[in-house]
Protein backbone atom coordinates (compact mmCIF):
# COMPACT_ATOMS: atom_id res chain seq x y z
CA UNK A 1 0.00 0.00 0.00
CA UNK A 2 1.49 3.38 -0.82
CA UNK A 3 1.88 5.49 2.48
CA UNK A 4 -0.44 8.35 0.67
CA UNK A 5 -3.34 5.74 0.76
CA UNK A 6 -4.51 5.28 3.94
CA UNK A 7 -7.54 2.64 3.02
CA UNK A 8 -9.18 2.31 6.90
CA UNK A 9 -9.82 6.61 6.59
CA UNK A 10 -11.72 5.65 2.86
CA UNK A 11 -13.76 2.52 4.80
CA UNK A 12 -14.29 4.99 7.46
CA UNK A 13 -16.16 7.44 5.29
CA UNK A 14 -18.33 4.71 3.68
CA UNK A 15 -21.30 3.91 6.34
CA UNK A 16 -22.56 0.66 4.95
CA UNK A 17 -19.22 -1.03 5.86
CA UNK A 18 -19.40 -0.94 9.28
CA UNK A 19 -22.97 -2.88 9.12
CA UNK A 20 -24.04 -6.20 10.64
CA UNK A 21 -24.26 -9.52 8.68
CA UNK A 22 -26.68 -12.34 9.97
CA UNK A 23 -23.45 -14.18 9.73
CA UNK A 24 -22.15 -12.53 12.83
CA UNK A 25 -19.10 -11.75 10.54
CA UNK A 26 -18.06 -8.47 9.30
CA UNK A 27 -19.06 -7.84 5.90
CA UNK A 28 -16.94 -8.41 3.49
CA UNK A 29 -18.50 -6.45 0.36
CA UNK A 30 -16.41 -8.11 -2.82
CA UNK A 31 -19.32 -7.20 -5.51
CA UNK A 32 -18.08 -3.86 -6.40
CA UNK A 33 -18.05 -4.36 -10.15
CA UNK A 34 -22.18 -5.02 -9.66
CA UNK A 35 -22.03 -1.49 -7.87
CA UNK A 36 -19.98 0.38 -5.48
CA UNK A 37 -21.14 1.24 -1.62
CA UNK A 38 -21.62 4.83 -1.03
CA UNK A 39 -19.59 7.66 1.13
CA UNK A 40 -21.65 9.55 3.23
CA UNK A 41 -20.57 12.93 1.37
CA UNK A 42 -22.66 11.49 -1.19
CA UNK A 43 -25.23 10.39 0.63
CA UNK A 44 -25.49 14.29 2.12
CA UNK A 45 -25.19 15.85 -0.92
CA UNK A 46 -28.56 14.18 -2.70
CA UNK A 47 -30.51 14.65 1.26
CA UNK A 48 -29.19 18.08 1.14
CA UNK A 49 -30.95 18.75 -2.49
CA UNK A 50 -33.87 16.83 -1.68
CA UNK A 51 -33.99 18.82 2.00
CA UNK A 52 -32.62 22.30 1.16
CA UNK A 53 -33.55 23.33 -3.11
CA UNK A 54 -35.33 20.40 -4.48
CA UNK A 55 -36.75 22.30 -8.41
CA UNK A 56 -37.00 21.85 -11.23
CA UNK A 57 -34.00 22.96 -13.57
CA UNK A 58 -33.74 24.48 -16.40
CA UNK A 59 -36.98 26.33 -16.16
CA UNK A 60 -38.56 27.87 -13.05
CA UNK A 61 -37.71 31.57 -12.00
CA UNK A 62 -37.49 31.20 -8.91
CA UNK A 63 -34.92 30.55 -6.44
CA UNK A 64 -35.15 26.91 -5.85
CA UNK A 65 -34.98 26.04 -9.37
CA UNK A 66 -31.98 28.35 -10.01
CA UNK A 67 -30.42 26.57 -7.15
CA UNK A 68 -31.09 23.37 -8.43
CA UNK A 69 -30.16 24.13 -12.26
CA UNK A 70 -26.72 25.33 -10.92
CA UNK A 71 -26.25 22.36 -8.62
CA UNK A 72 -27.03 20.34 -11.76
CA UNK A 73 -24.99 21.83 -14.20
CA UNK A 74 -22.52 21.87 -11.45
CA UNK A 75 -22.09 18.23 -11.76
CA UNK A 76 -21.73 18.26 -15.14
CA UNK A 77 -18.73 20.40 -14.80
CA UNK A 78 -17.53 18.27 -12.34
CA UNK A 79 -17.81 14.73 -14.27
CA UNK A 80 -16.35 16.80 -17.85
CA UNK A 81 -13.50 17.08 -15.13
CA UNK A 82 -13.21 14.10 -13.84
CA UNK A 83 -12.90 12.26 -17.65
CA UNK A 84 -11.11 15.17 -19.46
CA UNK A 85 -13.63 16.24 -21.64
CA UNK A 86 -13.29 18.77 -23.95
CA UNK A 87 -16.38 20.64 -23.09
CA UNK A 88 -18.99 20.15 -20.57
CA UNK A 89 -21.39 20.17 -23.26
CA UNK A 90 -19.88 16.58 -24.32
CA UNK A 91 -21.23 15.43 -20.95
CA UNK A 92 -24.88 14.03 -21.30
CA UNK A 93 -26.65 12.33 -18.69
CA UNK A 94 -28.07 9.15 -18.53
CA UNK A 95 -29.54 6.80 -16.49
CA UNK A 96 -26.81 4.62 -16.57
CA UNK A 97 -24.29 3.12 -19.25
CA UNK A 98 -26.83 0.63 -20.11
CA UNK A 99 -29.37 3.25 -21.38
CA UNK A 100 -25.97 5.84 -22.73
CA UNK A 101 -24.99 2.48 -24.97
CA UNK A 102 -28.47 2.79 -26.36
CA UNK A 103 -28.56 6.24 -26.84
CA UNK A 104 -25.43 5.36 -29.53
CA UNK A 105 -27.33 2.40 -30.95
CA UNK A 106 -30.52 3.94 -31.47
CA UNK A 107 -29.52 7.60 -31.94
CA UNK A 108 -26.40 7.27 -33.40
CA UNK A 109 -26.58 4.03 -35.05
CA UNK A 110 -29.90 4.38 -36.54
CA UNK A 111 -28.99 7.81 -38.83
CA UNK A 112 -25.85 6.14 -39.43
CA UNK A 113 -25.56 2.50 -39.96
CA UNK A 114 -27.40 0.76 -42.68
CA UNK A 115 -27.34 -2.73 -45.45
CA UNK A 116 -23.36 -3.10 -46.22
CA UNK A 117 -21.91 -1.44 -43.03
CA UNK A 118 -20.22 -3.30 -39.84
CA UNK A 119 -20.20 -2.56 -36.32
CA UNK A 120 -17.55 -4.85 -34.46
CA UNK A 121 -17.64 -5.93 -31.00
CA UNK A 122 -15.96 -8.03 -28.57
CA UNK A 123 -16.81 -11.73 -27.36
CA UNK A 124 -16.06 -10.17 -23.59
CA UNK A 125 -18.60 -7.31 -23.97
CA UNK A 126 -21.60 -7.22 -21.40
CA UNK A 127 -25.12 -7.62 -22.46
CA UNK A 128 -25.63 -3.87 -22.59
CA UNK A 129 -23.23 -3.55 -25.08
CA UNK A 130 -24.47 -6.63 -27.41
CA UNK A 131 -28.37 -6.57 -27.08
CA UNK A 132 -29.14 -2.79 -28.37
CA UNK A 133 -26.49 -3.44 -31.27
CA UNK A 134 -28.54 -6.95 -32.07
CA UNK A 135 -31.74 -5.25 -31.95
CA UNK A 136 -30.53 -2.45 -34.06
CA UNK A 137 -28.92 -5.05 -36.73
CA UNK A 138 -32.15 -6.45 -36.90
CA UNK A 139 -33.94 -3.10 -37.82
CA UNK A 140 -31.16 -1.44 -40.32
CA UNK A 141 -30.01 -4.57 -41.92
CA UNK A 142 -26.53 -3.92 -40.70
CA UNK A 143 -23.33 -6.59 -40.01
CA UNK A 144 -22.52 -7.13 -36.86
CA UNK A 145 -19.78 -9.02 -35.63
CA UNK A 146 -17.44 -10.16 -32.32
CA UNK A 147 -13.77 -9.81 -32.12
CA UNK A 148 -12.25 -13.18 -30.60
CA UNK A 149 -10.39 -13.45 -27.42
CA UNK A 150 -6.74 -15.56 -26.75
CA UNK A 151 -6.77 -18.39 -24.39
CA UNK A 152 -5.86 -15.55 -22.02
CA UNK A 153 -8.96 -13.60 -22.37
CA UNK A 154 -7.54 -10.51 -23.98
CA UNK A 155 -8.25 -9.41 -27.33
CA UNK A 156 -7.17 -11.10 -30.22
CA UNK A 157 -5.76 -8.16 -31.63
CA UNK A 158 -5.19 -9.82 -34.92
CA UNK A 159 -8.55 -10.68 -35.20
CA UNK A 160 -10.00 -7.62 -34.25
CA UNK A 161 -7.62 -5.39 -36.81
CA UNK A 162 -8.93 -7.94 -39.51
CA UNK A 163 -12.71 -7.44 -38.76
CA UNK A 164 -12.02 -3.63 -38.59
CA UNK A 165 -10.33 -3.21 -41.71
CA UNK A 166 -12.28 -5.58 -43.44
CA UNK A 167 -15.64 -3.97 -45.01
CA UNK A 168 -17.31 -0.82 -44.43
CA UNK A 169 -16.67 -0.88 -40.52
CA UNK A 170 -18.78 2.46 -39.24
CA UNK A 171 -18.49 1.96 -35.57
CA UNK A 172 -16.23 -0.17 -32.81
CA UNK A 173 -17.53 -0.57 -29.61
CA UNK A 174 -15.65 -2.34 -26.86
CA UNK A 175 -15.46 -2.63 -23.25
CA UNK A 176 -12.84 -0.63 -21.37
CA UNK A 177 -12.14 -2.79 -18.45
CA UNK A 178 -13.82 -6.70 -18.77
CA UNK A 179 -16.81 -7.22 -15.70
CA UNK A 180 -15.70 -10.43 -15.49
CA UNK A 181 -12.08 -11.16 -16.57
CA UNK A 182 -11.12 -7.79 -15.58
CA UNK A 183 -8.99 -7.60 -18.65
CA UNK A 184 -7.85 -3.83 -19.62
CA UNK A 185 -8.42 -2.84 -23.06
CA UNK A 186 -5.81 -1.03 -25.12
CA UNK A 187 -8.26 1.41 -25.96
CA UNK A 188 -5.95 4.21 -26.91
CA UNK A 189 -5.05 1.87 -29.55
CA UNK A 190 -8.37 0.60 -30.52
CA UNK A 191 -9.58 4.57 -31.18
CA UNK A 192 -6.24 4.40 -33.41
CA UNK A 193 -7.08 1.63 -35.34
CA UNK A 194 -11.10 2.65 -35.35
CA UNK A 195 -9.98 5.65 -36.70
CA UNK A 196 -7.31 4.74 -39.35
CA UNK A 197 -10.26 2.48 -40.74
CA UNK A 198 -12.63 5.45 -41.06
CA UNK A 199 -15.34 4.01 -38.06
CA UNK A 200 -15.83 5.66 -34.61
CA UNK A 201 -15.16 4.27 -31.17
CA UNK A 202 -17.91 3.81 -28.43
CA UNK A 203 -15.85 2.43 -25.01
CA UNK A 204 -18.01 0.58 -22.18
CA UNK A 205 -16.09 2.60 -19.54
CA UNK A 206 -18.66 0.78 -16.89
CA UNK A 207 -16.00 -1.19 -14.84
CA UNK A 208 -12.79 1.63 -15.54
CA UNK A 209 -13.97 5.01 -14.31
CA UNK A 210 -13.54 4.24 -10.35
CA UNK A 211 -10.61 2.12 -10.72
CA UNK A 212 -7.94 4.52 -13.08
CA UNK A 213 -7.89 8.34 -14.75
CA UNK A 214 -9.68 8.47 -17.61
CA UNK A 215 -9.23 10.82 -20.08
CA UNK A 216 -11.34 10.27 -23.17
CA UNK A 217 -9.39 12.97 -25.17
CA UNK A 218 -5.66 11.38 -25.14
CA UNK A 219 -7.72 8.30 -25.59
CA UNK A 220 -9.87 9.39 -28.47
CA UNK A 221 -12.75 8.15 -27.68
CA UNK A 222 -15.84 9.58 -30.25
CA UNK A 223 -18.38 7.93 -26.97
CA UNK A 224 -18.05 6.92 -23.59
CA UNK A 225 -20.64 5.64 -21.52
CA UNK A 226 -20.44 4.81 -17.52
CA UNK A 227 -23.01 4.55 -14.50
CA UNK A 228 -22.49 6.59 -11.38
CA UNK A 229 -23.52 3.64 -8.86
CA UNK A 230 -20.58 2.02 -9.97
CA UNK A 231 -17.98 4.71 -8.77
CA UNK A 232 -19.33 5.45 -5.47
CA UNK A 233 -22.61 7.65 -6.90
CA UNK A 234 -26.16 7.03 -7.20
CA UNK A 235 -28.22 4.50 -9.10
CA UNK A 236 -30.27 5.96 -12.04
CA UNK A 237 -27.54 8.07 -13.27
CA UNK A 238 -25.18 7.80 -15.93
CA UNK A 239 -22.98 9.47 -18.60
CA UNK A 240 -22.58 9.06 -22.36
CA UNK A 241 -19.42 11.54 -22.97
CA UNK A 242 -19.95 11.89 -26.85
CA UNK A 243 -17.09 14.20 -28.80
CA UNK A 244 -18.69 17.52 -29.63
CA UNK A 245 -18.26 17.30 -33.26
CA UNK A 246 -20.23 13.80 -33.29
CA UNK A 247 -22.71 14.92 -30.42
CA UNK A 248 -23.69 17.78 -33.02
CA UNK A 249 -24.19 15.45 -36.31
CA UNK A 250 -26.40 12.82 -33.70
CA UNK A 251 -30.49 13.50 -34.24
CA UNK A 252 -31.95 13.01 -30.60
CA UNK A 253 -32.87 9.77 -28.78
CA UNK A 254 -35.62 10.24 -27.07
CA UNK A 255 -38.44 13.10 -26.96
CA UNK A 256 -40.06 15.51 -24.82
CA UNK A 257 -39.44 18.73 -22.43
CA UNK A 258 -35.74 20.17 -22.12
CA UNK A 259 -34.71 18.56 -25.58
CA UNK A 260 -36.43 21.06 -27.63
CA UNK A 261 -35.88 24.86 -29.45
CA UNK A 262 -39.37 25.41 -30.49
CA UNK A 263 -42.41 23.12 -30.88
CA UNK A 264 -44.88 23.53 -33.50
CA UNK A 265 -47.60 20.94 -34.39
CA UNK A 266 -45.59 20.96 -37.87
CA UNK A 267 -42.43 20.14 -36.29
CA UNK A 268 -40.11 21.00 -33.81
CA UNK A 269 -36.33 21.75 -33.66
CA UNK A 270 -33.89 21.14 -31.06
CA UNK A 271 -31.13 22.33 -28.91
CA UNK A 272 -27.63 22.23 -28.46
CA UNK A 273 -25.76 18.96 -26.97
CA UNK A 274 -26.12 17.70 -23.97
CA UNK A 275 -29.51 19.21 -23.68
CA UNK A 276 -30.60 17.62 -27.34
CA UNK A 277 -30.41 14.08 -25.97
CA UNK A 278 -31.66 14.70 -22.08
CA UNK A 279 -35.60 14.91 -22.62
CA UNK A 280 -37.43 14.96 -19.28
CA UNK A 281 -37.17 15.90 -15.96
CA UNK A 282 -33.46 14.39 -15.74
CA UNK A 283 -32.52 12.36 -12.38
CA UNK A 284 -31.20 15.95 -10.51
CA UNK A 285 -30.38 14.30 -7.14
CA UNK A 286 -28.76 11.64 -8.61
CA UNK A 287 -26.25 13.81 -10.56
CA UNK A 288 -25.87 15.96 -7.92
CA UNK A 289 -24.60 12.83 -6.53
CA UNK A 290 -22.36 12.12 -8.94
CA UNK A 291 -21.09 15.26 -9.10
CA UNK A 292 -20.09 14.38 -5.60
CA UNK A 293 -18.95 11.11 -6.25
CA UNK A 294 -16.80 12.62 -9.01
CA UNK A 295 -15.27 14.77 -6.45
CA UNK A 296 -14.74 12.63 -3.83
CA UNK A 297 -12.18 10.30 -6.21
CA UNK A 298 -10.50 13.40 -7.64
CA UNK A 299 -9.83 14.35 -3.67
CA UNK A 300 -8.40 10.98 -3.24
CA UNK A 301 -6.11 10.74 -5.92
CA UNK A 302 -7.44 8.77 -8.88
CA UNK A 303 -3.18 7.19 -9.40
CA UNK A 304 -3.57 6.43 -5.72
CA UNK A 305 -6.90 4.57 -6.24
CA UNK A 306 -5.87 2.79 -9.02
CA UNK A 307 -2.70 1.55 -7.37
CA UNK A 308 -4.44 0.26 -4.41
CA UNK A 309 -7.29 -1.87 -6.99
CA UNK A 310 -4.77 -2.76 -9.06
CA UNK A 311 -2.52 -4.12 -5.83
CA UNK A 312 -5.67 -5.82 -4.32
CA UNK A 313 -7.10 -7.46 -7.85
CA UNK A 314 -3.46 -9.24 -8.01
CA UNK A 315 -3.38 -10.14 -4.76
CA UNK A 316 -6.68 -11.84 -5.30
CA UNK A 317 -5.67 -13.08 -8.29
CA UNK A 318 -2.37 -14.74 -6.89
CA UNK A 319 -4.12 -15.95 -3.64
CA UNK A 320 -7.03 -17.49 -5.25
CA UNK A 321 -4.60 -18.67 -7.96
CA UNK A 322 -2.85 -20.87 -5.28
CA UNK A 323 -6.09 -22.76 -4.10
CA UNK A 324 -6.22 -26.14 -5.18
CA UNK A 325 -9.34 -27.05 -7.21
CA UNK A 326 -9.93 -23.34 -7.74
CA UNK A 327 -9.52 -22.43 -11.26
CA UNK A 328 -8.97 -18.64 -12.67
CA UNK A 329 -11.06 -17.38 -15.59
CA UNK A 330 -8.69 -15.96 -17.48
CA UNK A 331 -5.09 -14.72 -17.04
CA UNK A 332 -4.67 -11.16 -18.23
CA UNK A 333 -1.90 -9.47 -18.20
CA UNK A 334 -3.12 -6.22 -16.78
CA UNK A 335 -6.30 -7.10 -15.10
CA UNK A 336 -8.30 -4.43 -12.95
CA UNK A 337 -10.97 -4.97 -10.33
CA UNK A 338 -12.80 -8.53 -11.23
CA UNK A 339 -11.48 -11.61 -10.76
CA UNK A 340 -13.63 -14.31 -11.56
CA UNK A 341 -13.12 -18.17 -11.01
CA UNK A 342 -14.69 -21.52 -10.63
CA UNK A 343 -14.16 -24.21 -8.09
CA UNK A 344 -13.89 -27.63 -8.74
CA UNK A 345 -17.30 -30.19 -7.96
CA UNK A 346 -19.03 -26.98 -6.71
CA UNK A 347 -21.40 -24.75 -8.73
CA UNK A 348 -21.12 -21.13 -8.75
CA UNK A 349 -24.31 -20.25 -6.65
CA UNK A 350 -23.28 -22.47 -4.55
CA UNK A 351 -19.91 -20.96 -3.72
CA UNK A 352 -21.48 -17.61 -3.58
CA UNK A 353 -23.91 -19.30 -0.80
CA UNK A 354 -21.39 -20.39 0.76
CA UNK A 355 -19.34 -17.19 1.46
CA UNK A 356 -22.54 -15.24 1.64
CA UNK A 357 -23.01 -17.39 4.59
CA UNK A 358 -19.81 -16.07 6.43
CA UNK A 359 -20.77 -12.10 4.89
CA UNK A 360 -18.89 -12.28 2.11
CA UNK A 361 -20.31 -11.43 -1.11
CA UNK A 362 -19.24 -12.17 -4.30
CA UNK A 363 -21.42 -12.53 -7.72
CA UNK A 364 -22.20 -15.73 -9.24
CA UNK A 365 -24.05 -16.35 -12.88
CA UNK A 366 -23.03 -15.50 -16.44
CA UNK A 367 -22.54 -11.72 -14.47
CA UNK A 368 -24.31 -10.00 -17.65
CA UNK A 369 -21.39 -11.81 -19.83
CA UNK A 370 -23.48 -15.12 -21.45
CA UNK A 371 -21.65 -15.14 -25.35
CA UNK A 372 -18.12 -14.86 -23.34
CA UNK A 373 -19.20 -17.38 -20.57
CA UNK A 374 -20.02 -19.77 -23.70
CA UNK A 375 -17.14 -18.91 -25.14
CA UNK A 376 -15.10 -20.39 -22.42
CA UNK A 377 -17.22 -23.72 -22.29
CA UNK A 378 -18.84 -22.15 -18.42
CA UNK A 379 -22.65 -21.98 -17.73
CA UNK A 380 -21.57 -19.21 -14.40
CA UNK A 381 -18.91 -18.19 -12.50
CA UNK A 382 -18.33 -16.74 -9.31
CA UNK A 383 -16.51 -13.07 -9.25
CA UNK A 384 -15.02 -11.31 -6.08
CA UNK A 385 -14.44 -7.68 -7.44
CA UNK A 386 -12.46 -5.17 -5.06
CA UNK A 387 -12.69 -1.19 -4.75
CA UNK A 388 -11.04 1.20 -3.29
CA UNK A 389 -12.14 0.47 0.31
CA UNK A 390 -11.01 -3.14 0.07
CA UNK A 391 -8.73 -4.49 1.96
CA UNK A 392 -5.59 -7.56 2.30
CA UNK A 393 -7.37 -8.73 5.20
CA UNK A 394 -10.70 -9.53 3.09
CA UNK A 395 -9.12 -10.79 0.88
CA UNK A 396 -7.58 -13.04 2.96
CA UNK A 397 -10.97 -13.74 4.66
CA UNK A 398 -12.55 -14.90 0.90
CA UNK A 399 -9.49 -17.39 0.70
CA UNK A 400 -9.68 -18.98 4.34
CA UNK A 401 -13.73 -19.28 3.52
CA UNK A 402 -13.12 -20.57 0.28
CA UNK A 403 -10.89 -23.24 1.59
CA UNK A 404 -12.97 -24.20 5.09
CA UNK A 405 -16.06 -24.92 2.26
CA UNK A 406 -14.14 -26.61 -0.13
CA UNK A 407 -13.32 -29.06 2.93
CA UNK A 408 -16.85 -28.72 4.12
CA UNK A 409 -18.74 -29.45 1.30
CA UNK A 410 -16.39 -31.98 -0.99
CA UNK B 1 -29.24 -20.73 8.44
CA UNK B 2 -28.53 -24.42 8.48
CA UNK B 3 -25.27 -26.60 9.16
CA UNK B 4 -22.55 -27.64 6.59
CA UNK B 5 -23.54 -30.86 7.44
CA UNK B 6 -26.89 -30.45 6.78
CA UNK B 7 -26.48 -29.34 3.32
CA UNK B 8 -24.01 -31.68 2.66
CA UNK B 9 -25.92 -34.76 3.25
CA UNK B 10 -29.34 -33.40 2.46
CA UNK B 11 -28.48 -31.17 -0.96
CA UNK B 12 -25.03 -32.42 -1.85
CA UNK B 13 -25.63 -35.93 -2.31
CA UNK B 14 -28.75 -35.73 -3.61
CA UNK B 15 -27.82 -33.63 -6.03
CA UNK B 16 -24.49 -36.25 -6.73
CA UNK B 17 -26.68 -38.87 -6.98
CA UNK B 18 -30.09 -37.87 -8.12
CA UNK B 19 -33.42 -39.64 -8.61
CA UNK B 20 -35.35 -40.42 -11.78
CA UNK B 21 -32.01 -38.88 -13.79
CA UNK B 22 -32.55 -39.38 -17.54
CA UNK B 23 -35.19 -38.43 -19.56
CA UNK B 24 -37.90 -40.21 -20.66
CA UNK B 25 -38.58 -40.86 -25.09
CA UNK B 26 -41.19 -40.55 -25.71
CA UNK B 27 -43.13 -38.30 -23.26
CA UNK B 28 -46.47 -36.88 -22.44
CA UNK B 29 -44.69 -34.18 -20.86
CA UNK B 30 -41.63 -32.66 -22.08
CA UNK B 31 -39.89 -28.96 -21.04
CA UNK B 32 -37.05 -27.71 -20.43
CA UNK B 33 -36.44 -24.70 -18.03
CA UNK B 34 -33.98 -22.08 -17.41
CA UNK B 35 -33.09 -19.71 -14.51
CA UNK B 36 -31.49 -16.09 -16.38
CA UNK B 37 -30.01 -15.43 -12.92
CA UNK B 38 -27.85 -18.41 -13.02
CA UNK B 39 -27.88 -20.61 -15.72
CA UNK B 40 -29.18 -23.44 -13.95
CA UNK B 41 -31.22 -25.82 -16.41
CA UNK B 42 -33.97 -27.97 -15.31
CA UNK B 43 -34.94 -30.77 -18.65
CA UNK B 44 -38.31 -32.48 -17.14
CA UNK B 45 -39.95 -35.41 -19.10
CA UNK B 46 -43.31 -37.15 -17.69
CA UNK B 47 -45.18 -40.13 -18.87
CA UNK B 48 -49.08 -39.82 -17.24
CA UNK B 49 -51.87 -42.03 -17.54
CA UNK B 50 -54.98 -41.64 -19.12
CA UNK B 51 -57.07 -41.56 -16.28
CA UNK B 52 -53.96 -38.40 -15.38
CA UNK B 53 -51.81 -40.52 -13.01
CA UNK B 54 -47.98 -39.38 -13.45
CA UNK B 55 -46.66 -42.84 -13.93
CA UNK B 56 -42.97 -42.28 -14.99
CA UNK B 57 -40.93 -39.29 -14.13
CA UNK B 58 -37.64 -38.68 -15.89
CA UNK B 59 -35.39 -35.60 -15.99
CA UNK B 60 -31.99 -34.13 -16.71
CA UNK B 61 -30.23 -30.94 -15.54
CA UNK B 62 -27.24 -28.68 -14.72
CA UNK B 63 -26.56 -26.28 -12.54
CA UNK B 64 -26.38 -25.51 -8.66
CA UNK B 65 -26.74 -28.07 -5.98
CA UNK B 66 -29.95 -27.14 -4.72
CA UNK B 67 -31.77 -26.60 -8.62
CA UNK B 68 -30.34 -30.34 -8.48
CA UNK B 69 -31.83 -31.68 -5.39
CA UNK B 70 -34.90 -29.64 -5.72
CA UNK B 71 -35.70 -31.68 -9.00
CA UNK B 72 -34.38 -34.77 -7.95
CA UNK B 73 -36.33 -34.72 -4.09
CA UNK B 74 -39.23 -33.12 -6.70
CA UNK B 75 -39.40 -35.72 -9.47
CA UNK B 76 -39.75 -38.69 -6.63
CA UNK B 77 -42.53 -36.72 -5.34
CA UNK B 78 -44.67 -36.50 -8.80
CA UNK B 79 -44.44 -39.68 -9.07
CA UNK B 80 -48.17 -41.74 -8.92
CA UNK B 81 -49.33 -38.02 -8.21
CA UNK B 82 -52.86 -37.38 -10.39
CA UNK B 83 -52.91 -33.82 -12.21
CA UNK B 84 -55.26 -32.64 -10.09
CA UNK B 85 -52.79 -32.75 -7.20
CA UNK B 86 -49.85 -31.85 -9.25
CA UNK B 87 -51.95 -28.31 -9.89
CA UNK B 88 -52.16 -27.76 -6.09
CA UNK B 89 -48.59 -27.70 -5.71
CA UNK B 90 -47.74 -24.69 -4.02
CA UNK B 91 -43.70 -23.26 -3.84
CA UNK B 92 -44.17 -24.11 -0.15
CA UNK B 93 -44.41 -27.58 -1.05
CA UNK B 94 -41.46 -27.59 -3.28
CA UNK B 95 -39.02 -26.05 -0.52
CA UNK B 96 -40.68 -28.72 2.52
CA UNK B 97 -39.25 -31.22 0.29
CA UNK B 98 -35.56 -29.69 0.43
CA UNK B 99 -36.64 -28.62 3.76
CA UNK B 100 -33.63 -26.05 4.61
CA UNK B 101 -34.65 -22.32 5.29
CA UNK B 102 -33.83 -20.66 1.46
CA UNK B 103 -32.85 -16.51 1.13
CA UNK B 104 -35.23 -15.28 -1.69
CA UNK B 105 -32.75 -15.84 -4.57
CA UNK B 106 -31.64 -19.52 -3.82
CA UNK B 107 -35.67 -20.51 -3.35
CA UNK B 108 -36.09 -19.43 -7.16
CA UNK B 109 -32.83 -22.34 -8.05
CA UNK B 110 -35.11 -24.59 -5.69
CA UNK B 111 -38.22 -23.73 -7.64
CA UNK B 112 -37.09 -24.43 -11.16
CA UNK B 113 -38.45 -27.69 -10.92
CA UNK B 114 -42.21 -26.62 -10.33
CA UNK B 115 -41.72 -23.83 -12.83
CA UNK B 116 -40.90 -26.75 -15.49
CA UNK B 117 -43.57 -28.52 -14.25
CA UNK B 118 -46.02 -26.05 -14.51
CA UNK B 119 -44.96 -24.27 -17.75
CA UNK B 120 -44.89 -27.55 -19.44
CA UNK B 121 -48.37 -28.60 -18.61
CA UNK B 122 -49.67 -25.15 -20.04
CA UNK B 123 -48.07 -26.32 -23.30
CA UNK B 124 -49.44 -29.75 -23.15
CA UNK B 125 -52.94 -29.02 -21.36
CA UNK B 126 -53.76 -25.65 -21.86
CA UNK B 127 -52.68 -24.75 -17.88
CA UNK B 128 -53.18 -20.98 -17.67
CA UNK B 129 -52.07 -18.61 -14.97
CA UNK B 130 -48.93 -20.71 -13.75
CA UNK B 131 -46.94 -17.67 -13.27
CA UNK B 132 -48.17 -16.20 -10.36
CA UNK B 133 -47.32 -19.41 -8.42
CA UNK B 134 -43.35 -19.29 -9.45
CA UNK B 135 -42.56 -16.07 -9.37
Amino acid sequence: MTAMYDVESVRAQFPILSRAHQSGQPLVYLDNAATSQKPERVIDAMTRYYREYNSNVHRGIHQLSEEATAAYEGARKAVARFINAGSWREVVFTRGTTEALNLVAYAWGRANLGPGDRVVSTVMEHHANIVPWQLLAAERGFDLVFAPLTPTGELDMDALTALVSGGRTRMLTVAHVSNVLGTVNPVAELAELAHKHGALICVDGAQAVSHQPVDVQAMGADFYAFSGHKMCGPTGIGVLYGRRAVLDATPPFMGGGDMIETVALTGSTFVSPPYKFEAGTPSIAEAVGLGEAAAFLEELGREPIQAHVELLTDYATERLSTLPGVSLVGSPRTRSGAVAFTVEGLHAHDVAHWLDMAGIAVRAGHHCAMPLHTSLNLTASSRASVALYTTVAEIDALIDRLALVQKELL
Amino acid sequence: MFSADDYRTIILEEARSPQHYGLLKPADLDHEEHNPLCGDQVHLTLRIDPDGIIREVGWEGAGCAISQASTSFFSDHLLGMSLDDARRITREDVLDLIGLPLMPNRQRCALLPLKALLLGLRDTHGWEQVEDSIE
